[in-house]
């Protein structure tokens, strides 16, 4: 059936299998391939996506149930070619390693600074505890959660 | 993990989405949040003919309060309820259980209906409903009629409902006097299914004595269970420590906890009697405070 | 900002280069990879544990629409590629032709033109099984009666696959004879998984025009599966090119060479067309290298003073189906003779068997150096028994018997030969930080005081050995463990350097940048660190057992100094001084006494290519390949303190200090970055980790619904701290680091619990330490 999801901003009209997942609708169908699968229970956090702004599991959800909502995908952390005060966060405090599970969790952190502008730790953890990391121990993650946090609460000062 | 192949209905009404079952019956499955039903598929437990998306209906996902009750609509969403003002002044125990379920993502799209049809005796809000008196709504395209919780759930995944039927709102009778409740969840990580589960709810009266108590117990049985010896035993009690002691003992007592990986079934029996004792006294801790 | 600074070598916290790709969700993963005409493969596995195969109908799989073909066992017995060796020595089955020996197990593919269809064809494959009984037992698998397993195997009359010791037998049981105090511990090291994010997979492409077959695979050891790849398959090693692109996660998961790469691989070949194979997280837990399963029977032999004599071990591990540990040839338990620890025992033995069952093969180090998890482990946790069996404070009994540091080198009772180390300062730091008096009291006080609460303090000062290693001792599969760098230095000054191992989020990219600033000044941005593709990087045996700085980055740090070397040459040519008259500073040459006369590299480098000297060879290249002259021994103190819930059993992390000394710490930030992630594991294996399997061979574990990892909520916050300690026969006096927090830490999380319920008289819970054994224990103690 033909859907049309809005990705990264971008109206994408395709069509697709009813059995579609979402995260193998924006992988192979979009090809953008920054959206992982780490599982097949929805327990690891490696496909995380925004839709319509609240982090999401994208393999525990079908395409085409996303039909005429937005999606925000790690590829859409950038703006205006500039990086996401949180993607500079994520290096600047070590908060990766590997990468696999690092757009879920920049996706879930860009969530929770919206609704929350200063998480604490406790909040950070809380926030990021259906996102499983295998490297980092998550202590540089909270960290870069809240360098974000405080990054943006400062440009916002300013501006 | 690939889902297999399904026909996909996605109807605009609640009438609509009635016709379809009411055509397809058993061949048909309710998606509502799907994250019990989307692993299933891709693991290929499930493999219903039509699959009828209920995310397009509006206003099945309503919080309000009417006519003595709290209505939460089936569509509700985990997170939704746990940030509810509402929910959390009129059913503690709810409040308190929304946050405990699965993980920030999943109660993101996880709904309540889908859940309490789900039945998986792990399951959380089954407890809650139990433990606070709720009334179900099933609605079919021959009508609707309302079931209580306590006799909602059938066993293993089997519930009252029947493949015509759809879950449409839960009704949770808001207390009188002074009231409290809460969910204890003993899980081994974020995410994981509960060890065990105790929803407590507990009302008082003009005198300070319980007026009601309601306890449901997850994962110790083939469903969420009533602690029907417990609850009789506190109506009408002193809320002493002592008596909270022995509902835990009779809770305890009267459910069937299997041993599997999360511990033996003596453990879980002695679990629920310890929450059991620290629910209500929380419960009571909250009652007394409202 | 001094010139040190600006050229940012070892012991600086560069950000890492690598993450500007990551951040933007540009990583390519091998499920990344899309080929033009790609086929999508499925496997079929078995649903039984133990069963004879009568027949394999596919037909109808082979007749559904998008399905290009079905491989069974015996299309590829028809090539001689039915079985393929393990990294130890054994045979394993590719896809099963007689029998399957484990739930999980390969017994047919589907490939086809969209993974969801191959998926689907699974379906319509039908296999008859006659079932066998399960063994699932290492102990009953051992017993004389048991049902043979590897029946098709010649001179195979039992289930046992190997049988292997260490150290001075008689000597040991003569210290245990004298001994005034024996303590004994009886423990199972249990079944656990890797579970690195990303699961394992390939993409093999054979060009039908030119035989060359590229193979997009995760792995941890590219060039050794590339030979091994030319050994099985019979393809010539020239033709064949592994590229191991991002890695998402290893922890030793990646080491092994699975059945899927083969019958991918197999499957382009015979259609040529490329073929994908993505491994579910079902099949990653349920085939793929697990790790542990270790049955151990330790005991501690002490003078009643406390001093440690002797320890003699006794283990049985469970090696599954086929005897695929990845593991040096000659030590068939790998390391785990190591586990004399951090203390001088004059005497140790170490007896062990491996069983063959019903289970998944594997027996990977799981962020370890081939098994000295299991024996640091089991020490730890042997002195902490003998601590409460003496009534000594653990700290001050392994205090007393630390080697000292005035003692290394030090030749330990089973032939280690540990290069540094200085245990008692590391200790005192770590109780120090932990405010450990503090925490004494207030464990006493809540006793007295009887609630619900208790408090628990658990250490572990363990010594590990990694960097393998020394080529006279160490091979895999006949290969030598050394390993190599190239390193070319462009006309401009900016380098490309190739190394022979394999990063999987260590952060190579960055630290071996700034080996090469260190040694030669070029600063790290202007060196490109390329690894994981054996066309384009010189041999090397790959990245896990804590080996990469041990070797690679010793290779990278001889090979920049040969550069040096010659450089001098260039520099001396370009200064009209004699070379001995130059001395090398940070970036440059300078003559003695001249600072200002100087030439920097970029100017010996140009100079290498547009003005060599006369008789030099022109360029700037060179590269090493390093056998390292022994293993580096990583160690550390770490201290626990948990809150252990009486009425429940739970018990929750309060402080986690970790003291660790890994040598010279190239780059802080990422050896921080390994602690973190080594604490964390470490934490999963001793409360959650855990794979097991009902009677019938069943997996219990099969998903992250039951095969549990800690989330950033459960984790503990960790408090970390360094000791430098440098190794000296590392050029850079660094050791390697990235596993040490998961061998050390499982005891100090495990001895915490114990600790807590000491006074109760409880001395020991098998790993994973659940609420639900806690109680138990409780149960037991009579409480």
């Amino acid at each position: 059936m033909e859907i049309t999801v809005t990705v990264n901003g971008t109206a994408e009209t395709r069509d697709v299998e009813p059995r579609l997942l979402l995260v193998h609708f924006l992988r192979d169908v979009l090809g953008l391939t920054g959206t992982h699968v780490g599982c097949d229970t929805t327990g690891c956090g490696a496909c995380t996506v925004l839709l319509d702004g609240a982090p999401i599991k994208s393999c525990t959800l079908l395409a085409v149930q996303a039909d005429g909502r937005a999606v925000t995908t790690v590829e859409g952390l950038i703006e205006n070619g500039q990086l996401h005060p949180i993607q500079e966060a994520f290096k600047e405090e070590h908060g990766l390693q590997c990468g696999f599970c690092t757009p879920g969790m920049m996706l879930v952190a860009k969530a929770l600074i919206e609704s929350n502008p200063d998480p604490s730790e406790e909040e950070v953890r809380w926030a990021i505890s259906g996102n499983v990391c295998r490297c980092t121990g998550y202590t540089n993650i909270v960290k870069a959660c809240r360098r974000a946090a405080a990054q943006i609460r400062q440009a916002e000062v300013a501006s | 993990m690939y889902p297999p192949p399904f026909d996909y209905q996605a109807p605009d009404s609640l009438e609509e989405a009635l016709a379809i079952l009411a055509e397809h019956g058993y061949e048909a499955k309710a998606l509502a949040g799907g994250q019990s039903l989307i692993p299933l598929l891709k693991l290929r437990f499930a493999a219903p003919a039509v699959l009828v998306d209920l995310g397009r209906i509006p206003g099945l996902d309503g919080v309000e309060a009417a006519d003595g009750e709290l209505r939460i609509g089936a569509l509700a969403r985990h997170n939704q309820l746990a940030a509810s003002p509402l929910v959390a002044e009129r059913c503690p125990a709810a409040s308190a259980a929304a946050p405990q379920i699965a993980d920030p993502l999943v109660r993101n799209l996880g709904t309540l209906g889908g859940s309490l049809a789900h039945a998986d005796p792990a399951g959380d809000w089954g407890s809650v409903m139990i433990a606070c008196g709720a009334q179900l709504v099933l609605a079919s395209a021959g009508g609707r009629r309302t079931v209580p919780a306590t006799e909602f759930f059938r066993g293993v995944f089997d519930t009252a409902l029947e493949p015509t039927e759809l879950l449409t709102e839960v009704r949770i009778p808001s207390p009188r006097g002074p009231a409290g409740g809460t969910y204890l969840k003993l899980e081994r990580k974020v995410g994981d299914f509960a060890t065990v589960g105790v929803a407590v709810s507990l009302e008082l009266d003009g005198a300070g004595r319980i007026a009601r108590a309601g306890i449901g117990l997850t994962a110790v049985g083939p469903q969420n269970l009533r602690a029907a010896a417990a609850e009789e035993a506190l109506a009408g009690a002193e809320p002493t420590a002592e008596a909270f002691a022995e509902a835990g003992r009779l809770a305890a007592g009267g459910c069937e906890p299997a041993s599997d990986v999360r511990g033996s079934a003596e453990y879980k029996r002695h679990v629920v009697e310890v929450y059991v004792r620290r629910g209500l006294a929380r419960a009571l801790e909250i009652a007394r405070r409202s | 900002m001094s010139e040190g600074t600006r050229i940012c070598g070892i012991g600086h916290s560069v950000k890492r280069k690598e993450d500007d790709r990551f951040i933007r969700g540009r990583g390519r993963y091998v499920e990344d990879v899309n080929l033009p005409r790609m086929l999508h493969m499925a496997l079929l596995r078995s649903p039984l544990a133990h069963a004879r195969i009568n027949a394999i109908d596919a037909s109808a799989a082979q007749a559904h629409p998008g399905v290009v073909a079905v491989v069974t066992g015996k299309d590829l017995e028809a090539h001689k590629l039915a079985w393929m060796p393990t990294l130890s020595g054994d045979t394993q089955a590719v896809l099963a032709t007689d029998k399957v020996r484990f739930q999980g197990q390969e017994v047919a593919a589907v490939i086809a033109e969209d993974p969801y269809v191959a998926r689907d064809a699974l379906e319509l494959i039908a296999v008859d099984y006659d079932p066998l009984p399960a063994v699932v037992d290492p102990f009953q698998a051992l017993a004389p009666e048991a049902p043979l397993i590897r029946d098709e195997k010649e001179g195979q009359a039992d289930n046992c696959c190997y049988r292997w010791q260490a150290g001075d037998k008689e000597a040991t049981d003569r210290a245990f004879a004298a001994a005034e105090v024996v303590v004994k511990l009886k423990t199972h090291y249990p079944r656990c998984h890797p579970a690195p994010l990303e699961t394992c997979g390939c993409v093999a492409d054979v060009d039908p025009a030119t035989g060359k077959a590229t193979i997009y695979m995760t792995s941890q050891a590219p060039h050794a599966h590339r030979t091994l790849f030319a050994l099985v398959a019979g393809l010539p090693e020239h033709n064949i090119q592994i590229i191991s692109p991002d890695v998402g996660g290893g922890f030793g998961n990646k080491v092994p060479i699975y059945p899927g790469y083969v019958v991918a691989t197999a499957a382009s070949l015979l259609l040529g067309r490329p073929v994908k194979w993505i491994e579910s997280r079902t099949e990653n837990l349920i085939s793929t290298g697990f790790a542990r399963d270790y049955h151990m029977e330790g005991e501690l032999a002490l003078d009643r003073d406390g001093t440690m004599r002797a320890v003699r071990v006794k283990l049985t591990s469970d090696n599954g189906a086929f005897f695929a540990d990845a593991q040096p040839t000659k030590f068939k338990a790998g390391l785990f003779h190591i586990v004399t620890g951090s203390y001088d025992l004059k005497a140790a033995h170490v007896e062990a068997t491996g069983a063959y069952t019903n289970k998944a093969p594997g027996g990977v180090a799981y962020r370890c150096s081939f098994r000295v998890t299991e024996a640091s482990f089991l020490i730890e946790r042997l002195v902490q028994n003998a601590a409460y069996e003496l009534g000594m404070d653990p700290a001050e009994l392994r205090r007393k018997n630390f080697i000292r540091a005035d003692q290394f080198p030090y030749r330990s009772a089973t032939g280690f030969v540990y290069d540094s180390g200085d245990y008692h300062r590391a200790l005192d730091l770590a109780l120090d930080k932990v405010g450990y008096a503090a925490l004494r009291e207030e464990q006493e006080r809540l006793r007295r005081e009887g609630g619900d609460k208790l408090l628990g303090i658990g250490i572990a000062s363990f010594t590990e050995v990694v960097g393998a290693g020394p080529a006279k001792d160490y091979d895999i599969a006949g290969l030598k463990m050394f390993d190599s760098a190239e390193l070319r230095v462009h006309p401009t000054g900016k380098a490309i350097l190739k190394i022979g191992v394999q990063t999987q989020g260590q952060g190579h990219e960055t630290t071996f940048a700034q080996i090469v600033a260190g040694e030669l000044g070029i600063p790290p941005e202007d060196v490109l660190v390329q690894h994981g593709d054996t066309d384009n990087t010189p041999y090397g045996l790959g990245t896990y057992a804590s080996r990469s700085t041990p070797t690679a980055g010793a290779a990278t740090a001889v090979v920049a100094r040969k550069l040096r070397d010659k450089g001098r040459k260039i520099a001396a040519h370009l200064l009209e001084a004699a070379e001995e008259d130059l001395e090398w500073h940070e970036d440059r040459f300078r003559v003695k006494g001249v600072p200002e006369k100087s030439v920097t590299i970029q100017d010996v480098a140009f100079a290498a290519y547009t003005n060599p000297p006369e008789g030099l060879e022109a360029g700037l290249e060179g590269v090493h390949y390093y056998d390292p002259p022994n293993m580096t021994y990583p160690f550390g103190s770490y201290v626990v303190a948990v809150e252990v819930d009486r009425g429940t059993g739970e018990w929750k992390v309060r402080r986690m200090v970790a003291v660790d000394d890994c040598g010279v710490r190239i780059n802080p930030m990422i050896v921080e970055g390994q602690i973190h992630g080594g604490l964390t594991e470490g934490y999963g294996i001793a409360a959650m980790e855990l794979i097991t399997f009902d009677e019938d061979g069943n997996c219990i574990g099969s998903s992250f619904m039951d095969y549990l990892l800690p989330t950033a909520w459960e984790t503990p916050k960790f408090e970390t701290y360094a000791t430098v300690t440098p190794s000296p026969h590392h050029p850079i006096g660094a050791k390697g680091v990235g596993e040490s927090a998961t061998v050390g830490s499982p005891a100090a999380y495990v001895n915490a619990v114990i600790d807590a319920l000491a006074h109760l008289g409880v001395r020991n819970i098998d790993m994973p330490v659940t609420s639900a054994k806690v109680w138990e224990a409780l149960q037991r103690a009579g409480v």
